[in-house]
Order: C-alpha cells, then structure tokens, then sequence
C-alpha cells in the first residue's frame, strides 16, 4: 500500500531522528554480529586475511575439553550466585520495606558497594581472602571458631574458587534491592488491609499478595541476572590473573576462555565460534524465561 | 441539621463494637510491629556492617605501613596513621595514577556528552513522531540490549583494525572505539529517555507545531529543557558505566600511556600486588571516591533511576 504524502513526511522525519541509532546498529551491532558470524567459519588470526574453512572451528570446539570446562564454570557460578543473588536481594529489599525509620540510611549503605567498579572489587576482596590467616575473613573465621579454625585458601583451593566468588557477588546485590525496593512499594495497601482482615500472615501476605504483585520485577532481575552471570569476566580475570583461571583452571569463566582464544592465542575465527555459543546460549536462556514467565509472572490489567 | 457524636451512635449501633474490635487489633498489631521493627533494626544494622567491613578494611590498610598490612592480630586502626601513603600513589612513576585518571575522564566525559545527546534525539524519534515501522524498530532496538560486549568484542576488534589499515584515521591504540560507538546512542538510555518523553503531554509539542515550530526546534526548545532529570539519569549512569568499564579498554588499548584507572591498577597489582598492598589499596580508594562522591552528591536522581529501569514490567 502507497503511503500518502503525509505519512511519507513523517517517515522521513523518524527515520531522520532514528538516524544516529539506525547507524550504530547497523556498524556496532548488526554488522559485528554478522562478521563474527562469517569469521566464526575462518581460520583468522588477525595477522592474515581470513580463510573460509567450513565448520572446523565448531567441530573442534565440540571437542575440545576446556570449551566444556569454561562452560561448566560458568554454569556452576551461575547456578551459585543466581539464586543466591536473587533471594538476598528479595530479603533484603523485604526487610526494608517495612516502613521502619532510617530506611534510606540502610537503603544507601547497601547500595553503595553495587557502584565500586569491577577491578575494586577484585582488588579489595582478594585482599580480603589473603589465604593466611593475616586475611579479613580468615582473622574472622579464627577468631569466631575460638582458634579452632584457621580459615582457607578461599581463592586457591579449586572447590572453593567458585563458592568464593559467588560470595562475594551478594556484596553487589544494591541495585537489584533498589529495583525490588521500587517494586514492593508500588503494591496497593489496600491488598495488605484486605488480606489481614481475611486473617492471611505474614508468610501468606508474602506468598499470596506480595511475590505475585512484584513477579514482574522478579522476571526484569531473572533476565537481567541470566545475562549477566553468562559474561562474568573481569572479577576472576584480575583476582586469578596469575593462574590462568586460579588451581586447575576451578575459576576459568567461558568469557575467559573466549578472550584468551581471541587475543592471547590471535585465533580470531575460533573465539567467535565462541562467541556465537554465547549469543545462541543467551537467546535460548532468555527466551526459557519469557516461555516460563507465562506461568509465573502475573501482569496487573492484563 | 448536624448530628452530635451522641446521636451516631445511637442511629448507627453496629459500627461501635466493630470500632472497639479494631482499635484492640490495632493496637495488638501496633505492639506486634513495634517487636518486629526493633528485630528488622538489628537485622540491618549487622547486614549493614557486613557491607560496610570491606571499604573499612581497604581505608585501614591504605592508611598503614606496609609491614602492618600483614600483622597479626590485624589492626583496625593502624598506628601510625600514614595519610603520605596517598601522596606515594599519587606520584608513583609505576601506576602513574594522575594519567590515568585524566585518560579515564576524557573518555568518560566524550561517552556521556555523545550518548546523552544522540539518546534523547532518537528517543524523540520513537516517542513523539507517528510513522509507519515504529513499533518494529523499538523492538529491535530493545532486543539488542539483550547482546552483551564479549559477543561482538572479536568483530568489534576487527572493524576497528580494519579502518585503521584502511582509512588515514587511527582507531586500535586511541580512544575512539571506547567512545565511538556511544555517539550513535545506546538502547538502554534510548528507552529510557523514551519512556520519559511518553509522559510530557502532546499538546505542547502541538501546540508548538502549530505556531511554525520544526521537530528540531521542539525537541531542543521544548523537550529537552523538560527533561533534565531524565538526562540527568542517564548522564549519571553512562558515567559510572565508562567509569566501571574493564573489558573495554582491556580489548582496545594497548599502549600503557592510554591505560584508563582499571587497566592501570590491575597493571600495578600484577606488577607489586603481592608486596605493597597499603598502596594498592589507596590506589582503589582514591579510583571509587569520585563514584561515592558523585553518588551522594545526586543520591535522589540516582535511586529514581535505578528503580524505573525495573519498571518496564
């Protein structure tokens, strides 16, 4: 159907004010996305043109024991610190919506952390895990076990690398409260009066009024949280520098692996079959979320 | 005719027992949520210092001599106090920290000025003119937020050599590819500028349509000077974001002389991390305090936003 001139006109002029945002998607994502597609079936080392090779670097991704490793690191972190992240940062946004004095004092004080950039973290709590007992949390564990205990290696020893770094994530939880904050307080009261006048308590309030009113929030954090836990890369990279992903490789993250291919080995072609894993890996996670979300997230008016 | 307190309750007998029931639950509940508020201090108050510890810890350690850092029993307070720790970092030939704050804020202020503007005039595109295709593009443009940087990082890499072989504009080795990008608009900032738009009413762009006024001239005049505290927002978090940024200068930067703060301290912990920790961690202090600074300085504008990019549902 032929637009009329009107429509024409006022096409143009969105397209005009789309422009800058139609430009970079085109060069900054569409076209890295494609390329990264094409390279990812070259041998590409950056120093020669790429070659066209078929699906070798899938074939051999497939195969190699490290691409499994990283990937596996990946999911055991998320499956530690998602679930964690998501029920701490609940409570904690709970515990704060109950109209107590001095919220804002205790809603400040845990969301600062969520601002120190990622190589301060890192800094700061692989000072914190110093594996002897000169350690933060080492002098805490010894001293709260009466000298029983003298703490661990916590970034050294590969079954509590993971653990370790999951921990430490919940010091970053803030904005995730703060999203959660938000979303208790646009809950009417009157469903709270209604449901105590029916005599519900407070562990039904909660799971009858208050988890489904906020299940939109919960979903935003859910993907949120999928897509951030898939590219953790800079808090391990610097606190397990110097071993290549700490003893045994217990720290490797996938992203980490991906970097290394693209610009520790230059195998380029190989890193973006990677990385083509990673976007697929994304969409279909996010997508399980949005399928599962039809029973789970319940939108008011709707 | 006004009725007295007395005759209500005389014509209307019911509500009173009901009344006194509740004032008696009210007052039970009252006591109940006093209990409960004093035990909810003292949960916060412990889970507070939880998180408090950490940044106590790094301002005590970057205030000791190095062999305190590793004493046992630790101290809290360190004795002496070595505020000259600080002067060390500042003038360190090996972090070169002034640098590399400078090379930090020049990318930073380059990110904030591009993504602000070009964000607020595709936002007015998507919010304040009717075309055909609108809806499909904010979809689009939504979903690519869903693509993280480590997925086109390798590309990104490449075009940027690639135009540099090929045109007489260097990229790889300058800050242009930490900076680029941003001036073309970023979705998350699009839609939220977007969404702020939708609730300045139509009538005034309209109306100023109406007296002669162009798109632009709106947008400038009108919408943009409406919408301070949205751009203050994303200002704000394009900010930290660049200031935060690892990944980024790690893939493009390659001379030590652009290293931004991050690369810079994590070049310093590589090199003495083991040995000097009182002056790595006043390093750390010294590359969040702008962030906490800042943060207090706009702590309302801060929460706000935070709490409206959860409220897309």
């Amino acid at each position: 159907m032929p637009l009329s001139r009107h429509e024409s006109a006022s096409l143009a002029k969105g397209l005009l004010f789309l422009s800058p945002w139609l430009l970079g998607f085109a060069a900054f994502t569409a076209l890295p996305i494609l390329l990264s597609l094409y390279f990812s079936f070259c041998d590409y080392s950056l120093l020669q043109p790429p070659v066209y090779i078929g699906a070798a670097n899938y074939r051999e991704l497939f195969r190699d024991p490290l691409f499994y490793h990283s990937l596996g690191v990946t999911a055991q972190y998320s499956l530690m610190a998602l679930p964690a992240g998501m029920l701490v940062s609940l409570g904690l946004a709970l515990l704060l919506n109950q109209g107590i004095a001095a919220q804002t004092v205790y809603r400040s004080i845990i969301f600062l952390p969520s601002l120190v950039p990622a190589v301060a973290t890192a800094l700061l709590w692989l000072w914190i895990y110093t594996p002897d007992r000169t350690g933060l949390l080492n002098y805490f564990i010894t001293e709260l076990s009466l000298h029983t205990s003298n703490g661990a290696a916590w970034l050294v020893k590969p079954h509590l690398i993971l653990p370790s770094l999951a921990f430490m994530s919940l010091w970053g939880v803030g904005q995730t409260v703060v999203i959660y904050l938000a979303g208790l307080q646009d809950v009417p009261r009157e469903l709270f009066e209604a449901a105590e006048i029916d005599g519900a308590t407070g562990i039904r309030r909660l799971w009858h009024v208050t988890l489904p009113m906020i299940s939109p929030v919960i979903f935003f954090n859910l993907v949120m949280s999928i897509i951030g836990t898939l590219q953790v890369f800079t808090i391990p990279y610097i606190m397990l520098d110097v071993t290549g992903g700490g003893t045994d490789r217990a720290g490797y993250f996938f992203v980490m692996y991906l970097y290394d291919n693209a610009f520790t080995y230059l195998r380029m072609g190989y890193a973006n079959a990677m990385a083509w894993v990673l976007l697929l890996l994304i969409l279909s996670l996010t997508a399980l979320a949005f399928w599962s979300s039809k029973r789970w997230v319940y939108y008011q008016g709707r | 005719m006004t009725q007295t307190a007395a005759e209500i309750a005389r014509t209307h007998p019911q509500p009173a027992p009901i009344a006194a029931y509740a004032i008696v639950a009210a007052s039970t509940r009252m006591r109940a949520r006093r209990r409960r508020h004093w035990l909810t201090h003292l949960a916060l108050l412990l889970i507070c210092t939880g998180f408090i510890l950490p940044f106590l810890w790094m301002v005590s350690t970057s205030l000791k001599l190095n062999q305190q850092t590793i004493e046992y029993p630790p101290h809290f307070i360190p004795s002496p106090v070595v505020p000259s720790n600080y002067w060390t970092v500042l003038t360190h030939e090996k972090i070169n920290f002034p640098l590399f704050a400078r090379n930090t804020v020049i990318v930073a202020a380059l990110t904030v000025f591009g993504t602000t503007f070009s964000s607020a005039l595709v936002a007015y595109g998507f919010s304040k003119i009717r075309f055909r295709g609108r809806g499909v593009l904010f979809a689009v443009m939504l979903s690519t937020m869903m693509i993280p940087f480590p997925v086109t990082m390798v590309s990104l890499f490449a075009i940027f050599r690639w135009l540099s072989d090929h045109t007489a504009i260097q990229f790889l080795g300058t800050f242009k590819p930490l900076w680029l990008p941003a001036w073309f608009g970023s979705a998350f900032n699009i839609f939220l500028l977007r969404q702020f738009f939708m609730t300045i009413p139509d009538e005034l762009s309209e109306a100023a349509r109406i007296d002669g006024c162009s798109d632009l001239a709106i947008f400038l005049r009108i919408i943009l000077p409406l919408s301070r505290p949205a751009l203050a927002v994303v200002a704000l978090f394009t900010f930290m974001n660049t200031w935060n940024d690892f990944l980024g200068p790690l893939v493009f930067l390659q001379r030590p002389e652009h290293y931004t703060l991050g690369l810079g301290l994590q070049a310093f912990q590589s090199q003495h991390g083991g040995t000097e920790w009182n002056l790595l961690m006043g390093a750390t202090v010294l590359t969040i305090l702008p962030v906490i600074i800042l943060f207090f300085l706009t702590q309302r504008t801060f929460i706000q936003g935070i709490a409206t990019t959860g409220m897309k549902g």
